[in-house]
């Protein structure tokens, strides 16, 4: 076990410095996140571990740019997003472009079929349908769901889902990926088959991924991952084990 | 881009349309109230229209005949004659009553007209079937809204008519369908006692000493032939010769034959601003209410279509949709929803129109303004949805 200092880490990816977080004022303020420094270089999938109340959904919600900081710095590729105060006026287009989100549950919008479901970010962001489509059905072959493409979420398999919302973090080519207990629902294989995927796609193309699980099946999958406890971050090296055989991609 | 409201409204298609079929229905009914109002309007319009008159001439400072009670003597059409102008004068009676049949009692107006060619005033202007009134007594034409047919048998008060002809559009202010009969006959039925009234009458006569003189029997025997013979009409409808003023003409008799005289302008005034005026209160405020319920429902229907997508509009707003493409497809459906409600109204309304006892008149015009009004009350519901749907924090698609 070994922990990498901020001066080893590359100027791409996401870089956290310091990054705090107080609910409330005075006597009921609560430190939600009390200087969390990481980072996560592109093409890596980092976990981020902690039990409950330790502050993983709230740094989550910072990385994601929903809740604000109270302090700290956030740097994603060659932009500084965060510096003690937001850095980019348009947050809502830094999360449609820049950022790719994984939920729990796939949260796929049940009144579009899963082709629209991965294209509609691209879509939201001025793209021709066309291509948007185009690119959607690109990624649904990688994520081996393209012969569901015409299907409505409600059905598709639990893991189907989960890949469906994988492609749609994916569609924008976002820089980052926030994953927020992507294996919660399914049993082992799925879970299993999901962080291979986030693993192979964080590699081919260049994302960097973060994971946050309980989930004691894939945590030995990372090669590196951050321990939150009580609002503070601290690096562990992992045991990075192969899941299996690669997919088609 | 994707119409987000449209697909959903595909993927819940037939919860969307039943709900605009229940919307639609509640227009239907806002419709035909509109209908309604303006069912009496044309009646009473219909009811000037087929009287064939260009004045009427009332009892002084009376609204008569069809908003208020006019008493004249059915000699005054006469003199009116007599007046520079006027071209014809017939006396006309309106009583609205019970009139007897074999299948069912039918609400009526009886109209007694006066004798003469066709065209008189007062007469029915056209028939549908059979023919005019020919006798002096006891035949009848009936609006075939009454379900009367020719040769059927009608009571009024003491005596039976036939009807021997049939017409349409002929109905009262109140939309009661009209039976012409001869004037004398509606003289008779609207001022005549029964029997027992008259031998009372006649009694009560007998022992009053200024009639039964002593030496004088042929005055007791005067009133009594007055008090039973009917002289009195409604009112007196008169056409005029054609490039005659009608306002000159009414002022005419109005100051020589000290009469109250109405031009088509006036009655049509107090027909719509007076006799109908209550129930159009009446009616709007039905339209008020129903516009409230509408909207109400409106509101609460794409209130709690929303909030079934709250999830979903907060994975939206994390992904970076704009906050005006999710007002755009709420208010879209809102409108869809109302553009649904308002068609299955309009065809609704069409369809259950003829089956009201009154006259349905729906006209494209309200049609246009009811779905114009249905489109503004769908968007100012979706306000109250589009509001809770851009309070939706976007962290509520991330858990903890």
């Amino acid at each position: 076990m070994s922990a990498h200092t901020l001066t080893q880490i590359p100027t791409d990816g996401i870089v956290i410095e310091g990054l705090t977080k107080r609910y409330g004022k005075g006597d009921t303020a609560v430190d939600a996140l009390k200087g969390v420094d990481m980072y996560v270089a592109p093409g890596e999938v980092v976990g981020l571990i902690g039990p409950s109340g330790s502050g993983k959904s709230t740094l989550l919600k910072c990385l994601g740019a929903v809740i604000e900081p109270t302090s700290g710095r956030m740097t994603l590729g060659q932009d500084v997003i965060y510096d003690n105060g937001w850095r980019i006026d348009d947050l809502r287009a830094l999360r449609r472009d820049r950022i790719g989100f994984v939920f729990q549950a796939p949260y796929l919008i049940p009144f579009l079929d899963v082709t629209d479901n991965v294209a509609l970010l691209p879509m939201l962001a001025g793209v021709p349908n066309r291509e948007s489509r185009e690119r959607a059905v690109e990624l649904l072959s990688a994520l081996d769901v393209a012969h569901r493409a015409s299907a409505m979420p409600a059905q598709l398999s639990g893991g189907e889902q989960q890949r469906v919302s994988i492609a749609r973090a994916l569609v924008s080519r976002p820089p980052v990926i926030l994953a927020d207990e992507p294996t919660a629902p399914l049993d082992s294989e799925r879970a299993l088959s999901v962080i291979r995927i986030l693993h192979e796609m964080a590699h081919r193309f260049q994302t960097a991924v973060i994971v946050v699980t309980h989930d004691e099946k894939i945590i030995p999958t990372f090669k590196r991952m951050y321990h939150i406890r009580d609002g503070r971050t601290h690096e562990e090296i992992g045991e990075g084990r192969e899941i299996g055989a690669t997919l088609n991609v | 881009m994707i119409n987000l409201a449209g697909r959903d409204i595909l993927h819940d298609g037939p919860k969307f349309v039943l709900t605009g079929l229940g919307l639609g229905l509640l227009i239907g009914v806002t419709l035909s109230m509109a209908g309604v109002y303006r069912g009496m309007i044309a009646d009473g319009r219909a009811l000037l229209d087929n009287s064939g008159a260009e004045l009427w001439v009332v009892q002084q400072e009376t609204l008569g005949p069809y908003a208020e009670p006019s008493s004249l003597y059915d000699d005054v059409y006469r003199s009116v004659l007599t007046v520079p102008g006027v071209s014809q004068a017939a006396n006309v009676t309106y009583l609205t009553m019970q009139v007897r049949s074999d299948r069912e009692d039918v609400r009526a107006m009886v109209v007694g007209m006066a004798p003469g060619p066709a065209g008189t005033p007062g007469w029915p202007p056209y028939l549908v079937s059979g023919r005019q009134v020919t006798r002096s007594h006891y035949e009848a034409v009936a609006d075939i809204a009454t379900g009367f047919r020719l040769g059927d048998r009608i009571g009024i008060r003491r005596h039976e008519y036939t009807v021997v002809g049939l017409t349409r559009r002929m109905v009262s202010s109140g939309g009661d369908p009209m039976v012409f009969i001869p004037l004398k006959d509606a003289q008779g039925a609207q001022f005549l006692r029964d029997n027992d009234a008259v031998l009372q009458g006649r009694r009560r006569t007998a022992q009053n000493p200024a009639f039964n003189r002593a030496g004088a029997p042929a005055v007791l025997d005067a009133v009594i032939a007055s008090q039973n013979v009917s002289r009195s009409v409604n009112a007196v409808l008169v056409t005029l010769k054609p490039g005659v003023d009608q306002a000159d003409v009414a002022k005419a008799i109005e100051r020589w034959k000290r009469f109250t005289v109405y031009t088509r302008a006036q009655m049509e005034a107090i027909l719509v601003g007076k006799l109908i005026a209550t129930a159009a209160k009446q009616i709007g405020m039905f339209l008020v209410i129903l516009a409230i319920v509408s909207a109400a429902i409106v509101a609460f229907i794409i209130y709690t279509m929303t909030l079934g997508k709250i999830r979903e509009i907060a994975v939206l707003k994390l992904i970076g949709t704009r906050n005006r493409t999710i007002a755009g497809m709420i208010m879209q459906q809102a409108i869809a929803l109302g553009v649904i409600g308002f068609v299955v109204g309009k065809i609704a309304a069409t369809f259950w129109a003829p089956f009201f006892p009154k006259y349905v008149l729906l006209m494209p015009r309200d049609s246009l303004i009811g779905f114009f009004v249905v489109m503004v009350i769908c968007v100012l519901a979706s306000l109250i949805a589009i509001r809770a749907a851009l309070g939706v924090d976007p962290a509520e698609a991330i858990g903890g």
